[in-house]
């Protein structure tokens, strides 16, 4: 089936298996294998993307269904490889192995915009929010992402830090 | 997975079409993909609803109509879901993962399959994936079942933490049926119990298309949601309950409350709520009302312990809401 993915801000036309996924599509057939298959079930988090700037599990979803949509891997996150987030990971020792860290990279740049959004978790207070990001909320809404080598101090760490500096940004800017 | 022939529906009529043809209906695909994968579900053709424009909330007759490809975090990022259903709110963020949340939908939510191991070890024998094969879980190793609703043929419990809130609140789930005419079906009718057909969970028929869900009007009183699991994030609930309560000097004028974890559907017990209705809230009480949920508990050897798990929450969440 002929599908149209924007990646990273580049239109690819791809004539595609139902089948195949949007992980699949993205690692074997436009060969930007920053994305990685860990599970293939939605439970580690390791192939998380962003969708129209949301993040979802690109195991668990036909590519054949995004035609049109707009995708973001962790290629297309900066130019350099290294946004302030990233950096932030680096400088915080965020990663062993690095098999997790495009999945958490993703993930973390899309929570800190739905908490800038003021959604809601599991372990906020109140719904009606602002939300902000402490210890415990992020480590609820990064719970989609595992890391097996459980480098989680720093991943937490290098978040937290961005989330302050754009918080200081947003306060400095008031 | 299984080659299939993928068509994207125009609109619900071809939704419906296909569906009355067999197809299987994909809408975030965050399970049915899933099973596809473990070829637990290995459908020929599959229809994709995901873009009917079925993704809005709007006001109904004072409550609200959420359309069934609304995602659950759309849903439980709504303001007037997170001021006026709070439990609502409270069920869609105690599941699953943010990403998850992003792709789930309102309709796939309700129609997602059991995590029972064994449906989805193909290796063992499952009524569910194949009628009149036997049970492997009942005499194995059993944790996430049921122990309400269940018959001989399956202890499948339902695993939505969505689900159990909309039963708290009576949500009806709107279809659109074979002919284009749409009707209302309440979860208990949806819903249907395992018997010696435990591949059969609903009611829908061949080309029903479930459209949306509606919320009544806000009901008053105080709402929760609690939930226990085997860690803290990311994890089906053991047991857990929605609980909608309002007191009236010192007694409890109302008490609606809906289970996960414990029923082969939504749980929810008239009778129990019936026995609470006007007293004065006390722990004997509320003991006495954990028996009465349990009374036709069927509790297979490995989960005597949510008998002693469902009891302590309904004290806990009781007495923390009658206060």
């Amino acid at each position: 089936m002929k599908t149209t993915l924007t990646v990273n801000g580049r239109p690819h036309t791809l004539d595609l298996d139902p089948r195949v996924t949007l992980l699949d599509a993205l690692r074997d057939h436009l060969h930007l294998t920053g994305s990685k298959k860990g599970c293939d079930h939605g439970q580690c988090g390791a192939c998380t993307v962003l969708v129209d700037g949301r993040r979802i599990n690109a195991c668990l979803s036909l590519a054949v269904a995004h035609d049109g949509d707009d995708i973001t891997t962790v290629e297309g996150l900066s130019e350099d490889g290294k946004s302030p987030l990233q950096t932030a990971f680096v400088r915080n020792d965020g990663m062993q192995c690095g098999y997790c860290t495009p999945g958490q990279l993703c993930s973390a740049t899309a929570v800190l915009r739905e908490v800038e959004a003021g959604w809601p978790s599991h372990v906020s207070e109140t719904l009606e929010g602002p939300a902000t990001l402490t210890r415990d909320e992020l480590a609820e809404r990064m719970s989609g992402n595992i890391c097996r080598c459980s480098c989680y101090p720093g991943i937490n760490a290098a978040i937290l830090e961005i989330a302050e500096e754009s918080t200081d940004y947003a306060e400095a800017a008031e | 997975m299984r080659p299939f022939d993928y068509q994207r529906a125009e609109d619900t009529a071809a939704a419906r079409t296909a569906s009355r043809a067999g197809a299987t209906i994909l809408a975030g695909g965050t399970n049915l993909l899933d099973l596809m994968k473990l070829e637990v579900m290995a459908p020929e053709r599959v229809v994709d609803i995901s873009r009917l424009g079925l993704n809005r909330i709007t006001e109904k007759d004072g409550g609200l109509h959420i359309g069934a490809t609304v995602t659950n975090s759309d849903l439980a990022a709504d303001m007037r879901i997170r001021r006026d259903y709070p439990v609502l709110s409270r069920a869609l963020l105690a599941g699953a993962s943010g990403q998850l949340r992003n792709k789930a939908t309102t309709g796939g939510n309700l129609l997602q399959r059991t995590r029972c191991p064994y449906f989805y070890d193909t290796g063992t024998a499952c009524n569910k994936r194949t009628p009149g094969e036997g049970c492997a879980a009942i005499g194995g190793e059993l944790r996430n079942h049921a122990i309400l609703g269940t018959s001989e043929h399956c202890v499948a419990l339902h695993p939505s933490d969505m689900a159990v809130a909309m039963r708290a609140l009576d949500a009806m789930v709107e279809v659109e049926g074979e002919d284009g005419t749409r009707r209302e079906v309440a979860l208990d009718d949806f819903y249907r119990l395992p018997g010696d057909r435990p591949d059969i969970e609903t009611t829908l028929a061949p080309g029903d298309l479930i459209t949306g869900v509606t919320l009544p009007a806000p009901l008053e009183g105080r709402q929760q949601y609690r939930k226990v699991r085997d860690r803290a994030s990311y994890a089906f609930a053991l047991v857990s309950i929605a609980a909608i309560v309002r007191m009236e000097d010192g007694r409890i004028a109302d008490a609606t409350l809906a289970f996960g974890g414990i029923g082969t559907r939504p749980w929810r017990d008239p009778e129990m709520e019936t026995l609470l209705k006007g007293e004065r809230p006390s722990a004997a009480l509320f003991a006495k009302a954990a028996d009465v949920l349990m009374r036709h508990a069927a509790v297979h050897p490995g989960l005597e312990f949510k008998l002693t798990l469902v009891t302590r929450l309904l004290s806990a969440t009781l007495e923390e809401m009658t206060e």
